[in-house]
């Protein structure tokens, strides 16, 4: 591995390493309480599923890309670190997908089904949601490319020998 | 001919490899749950009011198209098995499409991620959406909707089933062609690619 795909591959993953774990931050640290007609009305992320499983994937994530800061160039485990980042990418995108979902119903309400949207009477617990989601967004696109550069650093070497 | 044929694997019949069959059952349960979803609509009449003896009917319906997050789910298992199908026939005439250089292996790899990462956002947007609408929120004050409409229910958590299924077997194919990618043997010919 060249020193130039090294220092890439770290930057990339330090910035992924960031984006996940201030991700899983922001929306574990959303909470909004409103008083709506007598009645009280709490938001916080754990009352949702989704959001819950956006903040546990994230979590996982990040503890995987500190851990992989630290291997050294020349390990036999980069295989193995190919099959996990694409593992864990999808797992980002699922995450990422189900939160995307469950916050728009929040947002514009169904009425089909009768749900009415709550980002009225709680807009600072909705902005920090859409905070945590574009930067859980960032770090997917971030994954995306870390994975393609591991197949890239892994893989063409073994395909085309050099003269 | 006997010179080309040196380096290359031995060539297998299409149907017997187990890599075929895995991707043949995703490419049906993709496309089941696709169709399922897609169809699965319901309609009740209730009776509203009752005004000087005279009911009132009301006509709700469940379709997929209210909520987005299974539209999305509709559009990513329809391009999944799409994938599916193009791979199968991609491997079927593998001898008349690639001349066997190893990019075929990236290509195919490649793809499978990406088809991977996309049904795996679908069916997690959908599963969450389905288990809001099978639980209901107290704490936002949605009311679950799987009382008035069982049959909706019951059939779009069948596809949300077979997605899953579909999505679980793609993943072991995607990991097997990423594995047989690593360990591709070296190309032997008497051809030396430079690069730049």
């Amino acid at each position: 591995m060249t020193k130039t795909t090294r220092l890439c591959m770290i930057m990339l993953r330090l910035m992924a390493f960031g984006a996940t774990l201030s991700a899983a931050i922001v929306m574990a640290t959303s909470h909004e309480k409103a008083s709506f007609l007598t009645l009280s009305f709490e938001a916080k992320y754990s009352h949702s599923p989704a959001f819950k499983y956006f903040v546990i994937a994230n979590a996982i994530v990040s503890v995987y890309s500190f851990l992989v800061l630290f291997l050294p160039s020349e390990s036999l485990l980069w295989r193995l670190v190919v099959v996990l980042d694409m593992v864990f990418s999808m797992l980002l995108t699922s995450s990422v997908s189900a939160a995307l979902a469950v916050a728009l119903v929040g947002k514009d309400g169904n009425s089909y089904a009768g749900w009415l949207p709550i980002c009225g009477q709680v807009p600072k617990y909705c902005d920090q949601v859409k905070g945590a989601l574009i930067v859980g967004f960032i770090g997917l696109i971030l994954y995306i490319l870390l994975l393609l550069l591991s197949i890239h650093t892994v893989v063409y070497p073994l395909l085309f020998q050099k003269a | 001919m006997a010179f080309e044929n040196r380096g290359k694997p031995a060539v297998e019949k299409p149907i017997k490899d187990w890599r075929h069959v895995v991707r043949m059952v995703s490419f049906l349960a993709t496309a089941s749950a696709t169709l399922v979803m897609a169809f699965s609509k319901e309609t009740k009449t209730l009776v509203v009011a009752n005004i000087g003896g005279v009911p009132i009917k009301a006509t709700i319906s469940a379709k997929f198209q209210h909520t987005p997050a299974f539209v999305f789910f509709v559009i990513a298992n329809g391009m999944a098995s799409l994938h599916n199908l193009l791979m199968i026939m991609a491997e079927v005439f593998r001898d008349k499409m690639f001349n066997n250089r190893g990019v075929h292996l990236v290509m195919i790899a490649i793809l499978d991620m990406m088809t991977v990462a996309l049904a795996s956002a679908g069916g997690g947007a959908a599963l969450f959406m389905a288990m809001l609408g099978k639980n209901g929120n107290s704490h936002a004050r949605w009311s679950k909707i799987c009382d008035k409409f069982d049959s909706y229910c019951d059939r779009s958590g069948g596809a949300l089933i077979a997605s899953f299924v579909g999505l679980v077997l793609l993943l072991l194919i995607t990991v097997h062609s990423i594995i047989k990618l690593l360990n591709h043997p070296k190309p032997i010919n008497n051809i030396d690619i430079t690069l730049p």
